[in-house]
């Protein structure tokens, strides 16, 4: 039987007073991967930022459960160490603080436990060499000075260490060149199997390399179209304004 | 510790004092005679008496300084000071003879343990004097004097005769003329031509009693194409009355020689911490100035480094942590007197609970310094809105071929980088921990490594229990 990650019922958020989700309904199951796709404003950041407990996010209705228990009793770094993770489409710089220790201290608070020096090199190793990362990175500041395509394989390799059972990637696929998004995509192939994954994207272009289970469609803070991939192909074909004019896309 | 002093302070964690240890105790308050009682006590030759007391009489006429944070000043009670405390009879060498409670607050500091890991000396001051003392074999023969400064001056009077105020004459301003006159203890180093210092050497100073003041007097002189890095470190027992810190470091480094100072001052949040700190850099001489200020009720120090002979440098990297109740008001001085010298100023402060930070700097380039070159960078952090960080910088450019730069920020923790940080498992206070520690990275990676590492637990420490 399918073992539930998140469920959202009936959510309605706004900020600082506007509405910006209105009414979603999603349920992701562990193995799934599920895409989001719609254009800009149509509250797709804001849905992976709210599940991660983003404080300027006010939930006015609705609610969001992850494994069965309610998210609004879990602060941010609560559901991170529960197992939440949210690859960003803008990751923040910290300035000062190396990339190595950033993510030994950060592996170190999630699993809530010591790590052995050596196995988490070897850990680290691994996941930088499945990645294509230079050792080089470990010592440079947290985003500081890196490129677009840089940002994201950070982010990829953090997923990979921090083995989520979640994963929100918010348009990680932006930006990134061919030979990046194979990689990255490799990396969500490497997760999704024990997680459930919740794919931000604008572009059919990383569905070619990750496969969804199921596509939908947001506009207007809430999902108005959910089918399989072919759902994505026919975005990229022929945009999104065929679901506007016959929200029943009985055109 | 009471819980007055708890509340004005927070969990300062070297905060503990031991029972009182004292041979010899003055009675509180400033006197001639009690200068020419130290003096006295002291065995000291009759000039430096005669300086003491000239510097006294400084003293009693100086106004306090108008600027800075010259309310607080006045709440110095100087007829409330004990001005001189001996703890032991004498400076040991051996570890184990130094008096039983005192070696246990030192080990509680950890410095034996750093002595034998990476030290090529230490000197640890206990109120008014060393109580111990040692340097390794190999740097003393090769002519290396490591000495606590009374020591210094009864074997070596002729260099320090030469030198003593030859950097900061007691008229430089209200409190080295207090120095000058109730000095007692600090460090005097001699490093012969052509010796390099290669290990650190370094000073610990503890002030134990209420009410008391400390007065250490350091000398350094690198003799030509030598160099030597010395570290010192100051903490204090929490009470709930003032404590005064006193000091007056003078550096002379010879044609092509190197000095590296720094300091970790974790002063109790009850010590104004008054010091005068400077150098002389003759023809190609570096001297680098690396002051951490994290503790002290209220701070007032401005490394300065009289850039004398052509081709000198000046580096002074320096950051200020002010929380609750604090005032760090520190900075940078460099003086360009001669051609084609070069400088660098970083300074970093962090301001939080209401904490208050200023940067005052003072560049000056003399109009005969041609080709010189500065380069001053002043970065605050401000956590809440409650705290406050001011810049106060003055040049003073004599010629018109002098390249300088001068960048200067103030910023927030933003949100992004906080929420970022909690979404990978940092609480929020962890969050801001890293943030801190990444923003005085600069500052740290100049320290010895063992010091960085307890600098960083240390501003950890200090965003605990902050957060509500």
């Amino acid at each position: 039987m399918a073992e539930e990650i998140l469920r959202i019922e009936d959510l309605h958020v706004s900020v600082e007073g506007t509405p910006i989700l209105n009414g979603m309904d999603l349920v992701i199951n562990r193995g799934e991967v599920h895409v989001i796709m719609g254009r800009n404003g149509a509250g797709k950041s804001t849905l992976a930022s709210v599940v991660m407990g983003h404080p300027a996010y006010e939930i006015t209705q609705g609610s969001i459960y992850f494994k069965g228990q309610n998210l609004d009793e879990l602060s941010v770094f609560e559901r991170a160490r529960a197992g939440i993770f949210l690859s960003f489409q803008y990751p923040a710089v910290i300035p000062g603080v190396q990339v190595g220790t950033f993510l030994k201290k950060s592996v170190q608070s999630v699993r809530d436990e010591p790590l052995k020096g050596r196995a988490f090199r070897k850990e680290l190793n691994t996941a930088m060499g499945a990645l294509e990362m230079q050792k080089g990175v470990l010592s440079r500041y947290v985003n500081d000075g890196f490129s677009g395509g840089e940002k994201k394989r950070l982010e990829i390799l953090q997923m990979l260490l921090l083995q989520p059972q979640l994963a929100l990637l918010d348009e990680t696929d932006s930006g990134l060149d061919i030979d990046a998004l194979r990689i990255v995509a490799k990396g969500i192939n490497q997760v999704a199997p024990t997680a459930g994954c919740l794919i931000i994207t604008h572009y059919q272009r990383l569905l070619d390399h990750v496969h969804p289970d199921f596509v939908h469609v947001m506009i207007d803070g809430t999902i108005v179209r959910s089918g399989g991939p072919e759902l994505a192909h026919k975005l990229e074909d022929q945009g999104y304004d065929w679901l506007e004019t016959s929200p029943e896309g009985t055109a | 510790m009471s819980d007055d002093a708890r509340e004005a302070v927070g969990d300062y964690q070297f905060g503990f004092h031991d029972p009182e240890h004292s041979t010899i105790r003055f009675d509180k308050g400033l006197s001639e005679q009690v200068v020419r009682d130290i003096s006295e006590l002291k065995n000291e030759p009759e000039w430096m008496t005669e300086i003491r007391v000239k510097a006294y009489h400084h003293f009693m006429e100086r106004e306090m300084p108008d600027w800075g944070n010259c309310g607080s000043l006045h709440e110095i009670n100087f007829d409330n000071v004990t001005y001189f405390l001996r703890s032991s009879n004498a400076t040991e060498n051996d570890w184990e003879d130094v008096p039983e409670d005192i070696k246990n607050t030192f080990n509680r500091l950890g410095i034996p343990e750093a002595e034998q890991k990476w030290l090529g000396g230490v000197t640890a001051q206990y109120e008014s004097e060393a109580v111990y003392h040692s340097i390794r074999e190999d740097l003393e023969s090769q002519g290396v004097l490591f000495l606590d400064m009374d020591s210094g001056l009864k074997t070596h009077p002729e260099i320090v005769k030469k030198y003593f105020g030859s950097v900061v004459p007691h008229t430089d301003n209200k409190f080295s003329a207090l120095n000058t006159a109730v000095w007692s203890g600090g460090s005097f180093i001699y490093v012969p031509k052509g010796v390099h210092v290669t290990m650190p050497v370094q000073a610990y100073f503890r002030i134990n009693a209420k009410n008391m003041g400390q007065f250490e007097r350091t000398l350094i002189i690198a003799d030509e194409d030598s160099s030597i890095h010395y570290v010192e470190g100051c903490t204090a027992p929490t009470y709930s009355t003032d404590s005064l810190h006193s000091a007056v470091v003078e550096l002379i480094a010879m044609k092509g020689a190197k000095i590296r100072y720094s300091t970790i001052q974790n002063w109790s949040a009850n010590v104004f911490n008054l010091v005068t700190k400077r150098g002389v850099a003759h023809e190609n001489a570096t001297i680098e100035w690396v002051d951490g200020n994290i503790g002290s009720k209220l701070t007032m120090k401005y490394p300065a480094v009289l850039l004398k002979g052509e081709g000198a440098h000046a580096e002074v990297i320096s950051v200020a942590y002010a929380g609750k109740g604090q005032h760090q008001d520190a900075g940078a001085k460099v003086h360009h007197l001669a051609p084609n010298t070069t400088s660098n100023i970083l300074s970093k402060s962090i301001s939080k609970n209401g904490g208050r930070s200023s940067y005052r700097g003072m560049l000056q380039v003399t109009p005969k310094a041609h080709g010189c070159r500065s380069k001053i960078v002043c970065d605050a952090l401000i956590l809440d809105s409650d705290s406050r960080s001011d810049t106060y910088p003055t040049m003073e450019v004599g010629n018109s071929t002098a390249d300088l730069e001068h960048e200067a920020s103030v910023s927030k923790v933003s949100g992004d980088q906080l929420f970022y940080l909690m979404s990978r498992g940092f609480s929020e206070e962890e969050a801001m921990g890293l943030i801190v520690n990444g923003f005085f990275e600069p500052f740290t990676r100049e320290l010895p490594m063992e010091y960085a590492v307890e600098l960083n637990k240390l501003l950890e420490l200090e965003m605990e229990g902050s957060i509500g």
